[in-house]
């Protein structure tokens, strides 16, 4: 914005007017301090850029497409921005969520589990990932960045020996349901696309108009004080990664659905892209700050990205570098707001 | 008048180093007792064991009387003992209401708020409100985040929670240790206000001067020992300080 330095009002009615554009100036600045405003402004000129570039892209079929290509991306960012919201970070999801999709696939087709028992074991396994990535936390004290880098490790081998390196086909109908769609106007939307929203649309309510939801803002505000006014700040931790792990599972049942199969190689640069839509969301790395309602935004940002790039024919790695670039901008913006509170 | 809270031969150890040798303490009804004493003369240490942030390794703590075991924060928080941390207190991007309920949230009466397990919140803000303006803290609006005031608005967040929710005793470690001459003085008042809802205080300063304006009585503590309990009118300032640097003998005995 221009500096206003340059001359003295005089006159009441000058006086005024510069009265009144301050307080235009002020309710600017304020609309921006919403936390959701930078990724939806963000969003939405990602969104024009495309459709003014390609005619294809703003067709009621590609939008859905976007949405179901950031589907498992999206549910998995769910997951991290409460992790991260408690100051933490999870390296793990996008592997404790193909480890999911393998031992839920393994046990439909090969292991006489039905398919049902079959999705909720799998789910219940990343649910138990995520308990041992809160206990390491909480009681070992050991930082969210290493242990889920082991834990990374692990899920990651554990895919490949439980799968022997095989893709899961022939799945029953149960397990790629949600990869089914329903039509709405002219165009399919997917069942998962739906679920992956119903997610979001809980975290909300969660994170905001409950006290769990405000334990977690203090704990990764100001762990300290969440403790010393009486927050149990292990048992909720342990609870944030829980069911971090079992939103992880959730979206490895999506995963299955959009592929239909069980893929060992599924999901190994998820965990990236999900910190990148939590980013772009407005989500502060360092805790405490910022709305789920952003990080959706931010989840389509990239999907947007990806989709429109294509779309106009630039070649992938392209993609990957303006992804990059609006990571470490949104980081930095991010890095800038927090100095000028102190 | 028998002691609200007293403490009878507190001894912590860490490693060698003995924090608290046999520390008495002992707290009136609606007094502001200050505890002051030189670096490491186990001030902090003897208020974590009153405020259950610390379990002492011998000794007795009596509420009303009553022996009482805190194994933690909440445990005293439970028993009616409200601590305000000298910079640790506040959650700086939540907003003030939401600090003063911290940990202990209203939720919506009936389906809302048991099922759902909605907040009201609209109550919590009247509520806070209502506090803040008992205390005759002037902020204008609940839904500020605290990283918006003051140093001295922030310590009143604190001391307004204490006091908010306090039943027997609020302890205040050095309220004023990081604020301004007149943000102190704002916090000073409000420890009298604090007082005047019938409240005892328990006030650890190095500030002496104000230890003498506004304590009824004024522990001094050396080495691990209370050494001396005096009122502000008994001895002077340069007396006190003499007894806490072992200059001068306290008026104490220790019972062993
Ligand atoms: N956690 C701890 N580990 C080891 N030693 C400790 C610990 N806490 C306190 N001490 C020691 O116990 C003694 C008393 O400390 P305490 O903090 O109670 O003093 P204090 O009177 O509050 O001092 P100050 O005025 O500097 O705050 C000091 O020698 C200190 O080094
Ligand atoms: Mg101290």
């Amino acid at each position: 914005m221009p500096e206003t330095t340059s001359t003295e009002p005089s006159g009441p009615a000058v006086a005024d007017r510069a009265g009144r554009s301050r307080d235009a100036a002020a309710a600017v600045a304020r609309f921006a301090a919403v936390p959701t405003v930078g990724p939806l402004a963000a969003l939405l000129l990602a969104c024009l850029f495309f459709s003014l570039s390609t005619d294809r892209f703003l067709t009621g079929g590609n939008l859905s497409l976007v949405v179901q290509q950031v589907m498992e991306v999206g549910t998995l960012a769910v997951g991290q921005t409460v992790v991260i919201l408690t100051a933490g970070i999870d390296l793990s999801n996008g592997a404790v969520m193909a480890f999911g999709t393998i031992v839920m696939t393994r046990l439909a087709v090969g292991g006489d589990v039905p398919a049902p028992l079959a999705i909720v074991i799998g789910v219940v396994v990343c649910a138990a990932f995520g308990a041992v990535n809160g206990g390491l936390v909480t009681m070992a004290r050991l930082p969210s960045f290493i242990v889920t880098l082991g834990t990374l490790n692990i899920a990651f081998a554990l895919t490949h020996i439980y799968s022997h390196e095989q893709t899961v086909t022939g799945l029953p109908k149960a397990l790629t349901a949600l990869g089914e769609t329903f039509p709405l106007g002219d165009t399919d939307v997917t069942y998962g696309s739906v679920v992956m929203l119903v997610l979001f649309a809980v975290a909300w309510y969660v994170l905001r108009f409950t006290a769990a939801g405000r334990h977690v803002y203090a704990v990764g505000d100001n762990p300290e004080a969440a403790r010393l006014t009486g927050v149990s700040t292990r048992r909720l931790l342990i609870t944030v990664y829980t069911v971090a792990g079992a939103v992880y599972g959730l979206a490895g049942l999506l995963l299955v659905g959009r592929t239909t199969v069980g893929d060992p190689q599924a999901g190994q640069t998820d965990n990236l892209d999900s910190i990148t839509a939590v980013v772009l969301g407005g989500v502060s790395l360092f805790g405490g700050r910022g709305s789920i309602v952003g990080v959706l935004f931010g989840a389509l940002i990239v999907g947007v990205i990806r989709n429109g790039l294509q779309l106009m024919g630039v070649a992938s790695v392209y993609q990957v570098l303006i992804t990059g670039i609006l990571v470490i901008l949104a980081v930095g913006v991010d890095r800038l707001a927090r100095r000028r509170r102190q | 008048m028998s002691p609200i809270l007293e403490a009878h031969g507190l001894v912590k150890r860490y490693g060698h180093v003995t924090a608290l040798d046999g520390a008495d303490f002992e707290l009136l009804p609606g007094e502001i007792l200050a505890v002051i004493g030189d670096n490491g003369a186990g001030k902090s240490t003897l208020i974590k064991a009153l405020s259950g942030a610390l379990v002492p390794d011998e000794g007795r703590i009596l509420l009303d009387g009553r022996p009482v075991h805190f194994h933690s924060p909440a445990d005293a928080r439970r028993a009616g003992i409200e601590t305000v941390y000298q910079d640790l207190a506040v959650a700086p991007a939540l907003d003030i209401a939401a600090n003063l309920f911290l940990g202990r949230e209203v939720r919506r009466k009936g389906v809302l708020g048991k099922v759902f397990r909605l907040l009201d919140t609209r109550r919590m803000q009247s509520e806070a409100d209502a506090h803040m303006r008992d205390l005759k803290i002037g902020i204008g609006s609940m839904s500020q985040a605290v990283e918006t005031l003051s140093g001295g608005q922030r310590q009143g967040v604190a001391v307004a929670r204490s006091a908010a929710f306090a039943r027997h005793v609020v302890i205040m470690d050095e309220p004023t240790a990081a604020l301004g001459v007149k943000e102190s003085g704002m916090v000073v008042d409000l420890i009298r206000e604090v007082r005047e809802r019938g409240l005892p205080v328990i006030l650890i300063s190095h500030d002496i001067p104000t230890v003498f304006d506004v304590a009824d009585r004024i522990h001094i503590q050396r080495l691990g020992r209370r050494v001396a309990v005096v009122g502000p009118g008994d001895v002077d300032m340069a007396e006190a300080v003499a007894i806490m640097t072992g200059a001068a003998p306290g008026n104490t005995t220790r019972r062993d």
